[in-house]
C-alpha cells in the first residue's frame, strides 16, 4: 500500500482530501493554516565533489573551471521534496516519519519559508517557526541572554519577556543541576541547549509551530512537559509538526501523521494508522 | 489565476466532493483555492516595505538588546574586558602616529599633526569597522535567522549601533587626545555632533548594503578588508588631501573630495582643530555629509529589504 498516491492511501486520508478540495469545510475540521500544493524542492548543492579536498590552488582550479563550465559544471542537483500536497488545519499536531533522508526536515523547511520551492506553493497562515536541533542562537553569550533576545525576537516586549522569564528556565531544567544559565551556551551539552531553545520558542503561542527532532535530545521529564505544552498550543488553536524517529513520541503527541519516502509523501491519516503502516514496512 | 486551473475547476461537479481518484490537477487548484479563500498567503514572501518598517520598529528592543550582548561578549574572553574599547583606539593612534608622524613624515602642510592624524583614524575606522560587521551581519548569525523570525535588517542596523556606541567612548578619547595636544575646548566643538549623527546613519546604510551583499557573496568578507583599506589610503586620513591633490587633475579632484569617509573626516577636523579651517575642506561639505547619509541610508534599507526572503536559505 506504501507506494501509491498520498491521499488515496486510507479511507481518512481520502476524507482530509475531499475536506480540502470543498468550499466549506467539514465543521470538525479547524481553519487551514498550511497548504502545501505540489511542492517539489531542489537542492543545488555546489562543489559537490571533494569541496574541502586540496589547497588554495585546488581551489582556484575549480573556481576558474566553474566560471568557464557555465554553471553546469559544478552544482549538483538533489531532488529533496517531490510533489507533496496536504492541508493542516488549527488545532492539529502532525507528526512526520520516515527513513533518515526521505524530506522530513526539507519539507519542514519549506513550510517555514526557508527554502523556497522548485514547483508548487506552501501557503501558511502568519508566520511558521522552526525549531531544529542544529539552530544554534548565539553560542558566546549565557543561556539568560539568549532567552532575552529569542524572546525579544519574537516579537515579545521588555515586560513579557521578564514576565515569562522565570518559567522559560524551569521549563528548559536548565538550572536543575546548579546555576547553568549564566554560562554561555558553547559550554552547554547538545541536549542542554535543545531544550533551552525548545522553551524559548514554546515561550510564544505559534499559528504554525514546526518541530524538527528537538524533543529527541532532551530526558524523560522534559519530554513530559515539552508533549504538554504541545497540547497546549493546539488547544490554543495552533498546528504543531513534529519529526521524530521515536514513533511512541508521534503515537503520544500527534493525531496525525505524514509518511515521507524518497522525497514522496505516501501516506496521510491518523497517526495510528500511519505509525502501524510505518511499523510493518519496517519489520518491526 | 489563469484560465487552467478555473475550467479544471469547473469540470469537476462544482463543490461537491470530488470522487478520492480524481485526476491530480483539480485538486491542486483546489488547494490554491483554499489558500486564498482563508487568506494565507505563501510561505516565505518579503512583506511591503511599510509593514517591514512597522515590523522593524516593533523589534526596537531586540536590536538594543542584540548590540548590548555583542558588546559584551567581543571582550569577554579578555582579561582588561571592555577596557579594550579605550584601548583599541589609543593603541590604533599610536601606531598610525609611529608609521606615518614619525617615519613617513606625511605631515607637510599640516598643521597640528597629531590631532588631525588621530581625528582621521577615528572617524575612518568607525565606518571601516561597521562595513566589516556588516559584511557578517547575516552570515555570521544564521542560526539565529533560521530559528526564529525577524525583520532581518534588525541585525545589520543592530551591529551597526555596537559600533556607533563604541564610537562614543573612541570620541572621549579623541576629546583627551586633542586637549593634550594644545586645543582649547570651544563652542565650536558642538559640530562634532551633527557631524557624528550624519556619519551613523550613512555606517548604517553602509551595512545594510553589505550585510546584503555578504549574504550572497561569502567571499566578500576576505575581501572586505583590502577594499577597506585602498578606501581609507584615499580618504586623506594620514595626509592633507588639499595639500597632496593640489595639482591633480579636476576629475581626480573632485572623486576625492566627494568621497564620504574624507568629508566626515573634513568635517570632524573642522569642528575640533582650530587650525583646520573650511578652505581646507572641500567645497559644500556639509551637504555632501547629509546627502550621502539619507542617499546611502535609504537606498540600502531598500537593497536590504528587496532579498528579504532571501536570507537564510542554503
Amino acid at each position: 500500500m506504501a507506494a501509491t498516491e498520498g491521499a488515496t492511501a486510507t479511507a481518512q486520508a481520502a476524507a482530509e482530501a475531499a475536506g480540502a478540495a470543498t468550499t466549506d469545510a467539514p465543521s470538525d475540521l479547524g481553519e487551514p493554516t498550511v497548504i502545501a500544493d505540489g511542492v517539489h524542492v531542489v537542492y543545488r548543492v555546489r562543489g559537490a565533489a571533494g569541496r574541502s579536498g586540496g589547497g588554495g590552488p585546488a581551489a582556484l582550479m575549480r573556481a576558474l573551471t566553474r566560471r568557464k563550465g557555465g554553471g553546469g559544471g559544478g552544482a549538483r542537483e538533489v531532488h529533496a521534496v517531490k510533489g507533496v500536497s496536504f492541508v493542516a488545519r488549527r488545532g492539529e499536531a502532525i507528526g512526520v516519519i520516515g527513513s533518515n533522508g526521505s524530506g522530513k526536515s526539507t519539507l519542514l523547511r519549506a513550510v517555514a519559508g526557508l527554502i523556497p520551492p522548485e514547483r508548487g506553493q506552501v501557503y501558511t497562515s502568519g508566520q511558521p517557526s522552526l525549531l531544529g536541533v542544529n539552530a544554534a542562537l548565539m553560542n558566546e553569550l549565557p543561556g539568560e541572554r539568549n532567552v532575552v533576545l529569542g524572546c525579544l525576537a519574537m516579537g515579545m516586549t521588555p515586560a513579557e519577556v521578564r514576565e515569562r522569564y522565570d518559567d522559560i528556565v524551569d521549563f528548559s531544567g536548565i538550572n536543575d543541576k546548579g546555576d547553568f544559565i549564566s554560562l554561555p551556551m558553547r559550554t552547554y551539552s547538545s541536549g542542554m541547549a535543545a531544550r533551552l531553545r525548545f522553551a524559548i520558542a514554546a515561550a510564544r503561542d505559534h499559528d504554525v509551530l514546526l518541530i524538527d527532532e528537538a524533543l529527541a535530545t532532551g530526558d524523560r521529564a522534559f519530554r513530559k512537559r515539552s508533549e504538554k505544552r504541545i497540547k497546549e498550543l493546539r488547544e490554543k488553536a495552533g498546528t504543531v509538526f513534529l519529526v521524530s524517529h521515536s514513533n511512541k513520541t508521534i503515537r503520544d503527541t500527534c493525531d496525525r501523521a505524514l509518511w515521507m519516502e524518497r522525497g514522496e509523501l505516501i501516506m496521510d491519516g491518523t497517526a495510528a494508522e500511519v505509525v502501524d503502516a510505518y511499523e510493518e514496512a519496517n519489520g518491526d | 489565476m489563469s484560465s487552467s486551473p478555473s475550467s479544471a475547476r469547473a469540470a469537476a461537479p462544482a463543490d461537491a466532493d470530488p470522487v478520492p481518484d480524481a485526476p491530480r490537477a483539480p485538486e491542486a487548484a483546489g488547494l490554491a483555492e483554499l489558500a486564498a479563500r482563508h487568506g494565507l498567503a505563501p510561505s516565505g514572501k518579503r512583506p511591503p516595505l511599510g509593514r517591514y518598517l512597522t515590523a522593524l520598529w516593533r523589534h526596537r528592543h531586540f536590536v538594543d538588546a542584540f548590540a548590548r550582548a555583542r558588546a559584551s561578549a567581543k571582550y569577554s574572553k579578555a582579561n582588561l574586558g571592555r577596557l579594550w574599547e579605550v584601548g583599541t583606539p589609543l593603541l590604533n593612534a599610536a601606531v598610525y602616529y609611529l608609521i606615518f608622524g614619525l617615519l613617513l613624515q606625511t605631515d607637510r602642510g599640516v598643521e597640528d599633526f597629531i590631532p588631525f592624524l588621530v581625528t582621521g583614524v577615528f572617524v575612518f575606522t568607525f565606518t571601516q569597522q561597521t562595513v566589516l560587521a556588516g559584511v557578517r551581519a547575516i552570515s555570521g548569525n544564521l542560526g539565529l535567522i533560521r530559528a526564529l523570525h525577524f525583520p532581518r535588517a534588525a541585525l545589520p542596523i543592530s551591529l551597526a549601533l555596537v559600533q556607533m556606541r563604541q564610537m562614543l567612548v573612541t570620541m572621549g578619547v579623541l576629546l583627551v587626545i586633542v586637549m593634550a595636544t594644545g586645543q582649547v575646548p570651544q563652542w565650536n566643538w558642538l559640530l562634532a555632533v551633527p557631524v557624528l549623527l550624519l556619519q551613523s546613519l550613512f555606517n548604517t546604510g553602509l551595512a545594510l548594503v553589505f550585510a546584503r551583499a555578504g549574504a550572497k557573496v561569502s567571499d566578500l568578507a576576505q575581501l572586505m578588508p583590502f577594499v577597506l583599506r585602498t578606501w581609507m589610503y584615499a580618504s586623506g586620513v594620514m595626509y592633507s588631501i588639499s595639500v597632496m591633490a593640489a595639482s591633480a587633475p579636476a576629475p581626480v579632484r573632485f572623486i576625492l573630495d566627494v568621497n564620504p569617509a574624507a568629508v566626515y573626516i573634513d568635517l570632524m577636523r573642522f569642528s575640533l582643530i582650530e587650525s583646520f579651517t573650511a578652505s581646507e575642506m572641500p567645497p559644500h561639505a556639509w551637504w555632501l555629509a547629509a546627502g550621502w547619509a539619507v542617499a546611502v541610508l535609504i537606498g540600502g534599507f531598500v537593497y536590504f529589504w528587496k532579498a528579504e526572503e532571501s536570507y537564510g536559505r542554503d
